[in-house]
């Protein structure tokens, strides 16, 4: 038998290993699922990892595609990924992305058919604005009330997806879309679009405030006094108090910068890439985004790794429904396995494995 | 706006609507009072309705759908347990883990079951009983799931209050270290109470897509198992009182249907959203003032256990 014994700190070698260990255990484990679905496994894994980036007829269209993923789960993960290293478990991000859509949409689509250079930088403010208000409201439910923030930002989701689809149904319609449910595209709208930045990359602003935030995001935690609070109250609950960390002043940061992090999010990818408000336009950025937290490490270089990768897995995904017939669904049960496969061999860098001594009790 | 609802049919179409809901909150409330937070009800929901209603509609039988839906219950609950239990993973994101997977499987499993009809799940024959005014409606016209959930609420209040198994539970969840010392296995006991949670999970989830839907879409459990958790800190860990608030919660889920059957002035939307307005209203209450509903939370709750000796 084997027996664990912790170490006492992580093992800075496997903290790096790890993430790619369970990449190719998911990549194994993956492609016995596609071999079960009766899809060739080598071609899948393939299909889902290589051709979007290499495949000479594809490429062309899928590489910029990688860049309009990654940003808004990126964006979304870093926030995130503060709250979870605070132990403040925000994973109602879905719900403020759809806010922070609606609110930055609402302001576009308030000024429709002005034609004057504030108006995207406004609508920029109202999206961060709604994913941070909605993600008050758990927050001060927890500070105020003590109300677990786990359960109320998951339900506050249900609650988002029934607004979005009563707007897109009725305040924020397209008076001119013959009665189909969603509103008017805004890409179409030069004033409140979130155009391509530099063709061909799939660069917008998206993508640049995910980049910003992960500096950002580095350099808290590395440099600033904020950070190393943040840090402090996940790892030791007990001496942060003792060195003086507000709990209060933490939740409501840490899930504020998520909550306005996702609402950004949110707001780019329906004036850009979605184009409009649509009962369904979210995809599960929100979701998805806490695999990147974790696959990442929680650490702002991690997540912009993970990002990536994880766009690649939607892209990937997307050419293997198209080639190979892949249901949509097995790349999402794919990705979830992932995220278990992170769990799992996380036990790498926290304990050695030893044998055991003799027969003990446990 | 009431006038068209009849009181009885209200009653006990809340009694179906809170089956899912009852049972799979009393299986997370035994896995917590046995310290472990599995947050992935969601997840094995949604893989319990899956997998019954495949075999309730491969095999034609309805009770194999149910025990079908308690085995993949029981098969995502046992991920969460060598996980959390053997791998030392983090409880929060394990269960976030199980829900995401689970959400996906199911929806890949069960895409070539799409518009197929389950088979029916009868009502138990009461005979005269079921003619009774008003209590015969209420009472005796059920199928045996909504007989069986009350069972189990009973089941789980005699157990954890006046057996030893309950007891050896409640110690481990309370004090990993001190049952340790007094020579129960945790892990072990963890890993049982873990797989009943799942098994109760699937059978809340085939209930869904075998009774009360009935037919299988992507995404049906819509949030019930994280319901089924916010019931389980409203009960304060305690059996009867989950079953007061799941029937509260199916009676505004009820309602909140019958509304919209009837054209009430209130769009579709702000209904639909109320049953989760309304979670969250009853956890806020729960969670605040005198009654702190955390002062009953087992000590041990969401806490690893690794025995260093």
């Amino acid at each position: 038998m084997l027996r664990l014994e912790k170490r006492p700190s992580p093992s800075r070698f496997w903290q790096g290993a790890t993430p790619v260990l369970a990449v190719v255990l998911t990549m194994i484990a993956g492609g016995l699922m596609f071999a079960a679905l009766g899809k060739n496994p080598f071609e899948a894994i393939r299909t889902i990892f290589w051709d979007p980036l290499f495949h000479p007829q594809f490429a062309d269209y899928s590489r910029p595609q990688l860049l309009v993923k990654a940003g808004p789960l990126i964006l979304i993960a870093i926030g995130l990924s503060l709250g979870f290293r605070a132990g403040i478990w925000n994973i109602g991000a879905e719900g403020q992305y759809i806010m922070g859509a609606l609110f930055g949409a609402g302001v576009g689509l308030a000024f429709y058919p002005a034609d004057l250079w504030f108006i995207f930088p406004l609508m920029v403010i109202a999206g961060a604005f709604g994913g941070w208000i909605w993600a008050m409201i758990p927050a001060i439910l927890r500070t105020k009330f003590n109300t677990n923030e786990i359960l109320v930002s998951l339900l506050m989701v249900y609650i988002a997806q029934n607004f979005l689809s009563s707007m897109s149904l009725g305040l924020l319609r397209n008076p001119e879309g013959g009665g189909f449910p969603g509103s008017r595209n805004l890409s179409q709208y030069p004033a409140a679009s979130n155009p391509e930045l530099i063709a061909g990359t799939g660069m917008h602003w998206g993508v640049i405030a995910a980049f910003m935030a992960v500096i950002a995001a580095y350099i808290l935690l590395q440099r600033h006094i904020l950070g190393f609070h943040i840090k402090l109250a996940g790892q030791a609950p007990r001496a942060a108090r003792y060195a003086g960390v507000n709990p209060t002043g933490l939740v409501l940061l840490c899930m504020g910068i998520s909550g306005a992090l996702a609402g950004l999010a949110g707001l780019f990818e329906v004036s850009g890439p979605a184009g409009q408000i649509s009962i369904d336009f979210n995809v599960g950025y929100g979701f998805t985004a806490i695999i990147v937290a974790f696959l990442g490490r929680l650490n702002p270089i991690g997540i912009l790794l993970a990002g990536l990768l994880m766009a690649l897995t939607y892209i990937g995904g997307e050419l293997a429904q198209f080639m190979l017939g892949l249901p949509a669904a097995a790349i999402q049960a794919f990705q979830g396995m992932l995220l278990f496969f992170l769990l799992a061999v996380d036990l790498l860098s926290n304990y050695r494995i030893r044998p055991a001594l003799k027969k003990e009790a446990i | 706006m009431f006038g068209g609802i009849d009181p009885a049919l209200l009653i006990s179409a809340l009694m179906v609507a809170s089956v899912p809901i009852i049972l799979a909150a009393i299986g997370e409330l035994i896995v917590e009072r046995a310290g472990v937070l599995n947050l992935g009800v969601e997840g094995m929901m949604i893989m319990g309705a899956v997998c019954g209603f495949i075999v309730s509609v491969q095999s034609g039988s309805a009770v194999m759908g149910f025990v079908g839906g308690a085995i993949g219950g029981a098969a995502m609950a046992f991920i969460f347990g060598v996980l959390t239990q053997f791998l030392l993973a983090n409880q929060v994101a394990s269960g976030l883990a199980l829900t995401l997977f689970g959400l996906g499987l199911s929806s890949l499993m069960g895409q070539s079951f799409v518009g197929i009809r389950p088979p029916a799940t009868g009502a138990v024959p009461f005979g005269p009983l079921a003619d009774i005014p008003f209590f015969g409606r209420v009472l005796f016209s059920h199928d045996w799931v909504v007989y069986a959930s009350i069972a189990s609420v009973a089941a789980a209040w005699w157990v954890l209050k006046a057996t030893r198994t309950g007891l050896i539970l409640r110690a481990v969840g309370e004090s990993h270290d001190a049952a340790h010392a007094l020579g129960y296995k945790v892990r072990r006991i963890r890993m049982l109470a873990i797989l009943f949670g799942g098994a109760m999970a699937g059978l809340g989830g085939a209930y869904i897509s075998m009774v009360r839907v009935p037919q299988w879409t992507d995404g049906i459990t819509s949030g019930a198992g994280w319901i089924a958790l916010a019931i389980v800190v409203f009960a304060a860990w305690r059996p009867w009182r989950a079953l007061v608030g799941a029937y509260l919660f199916g009676g505004i889920s009820v309602l909140q249907l019958n509304l919209q059957a009837a054209g009430a002035r209130i769009p579709v939307e702000y209904l639909s959203m109320s049953p989760y307005l309304i979670t969250i209203l009853v956890l806020v209450i729960m969670s605040s003032g005198k009654g702190k509903a955390a002062l009953n939370a087992p000590a041990s709750l969401g806490q690893n256990f690794h025995a260093s000796r």
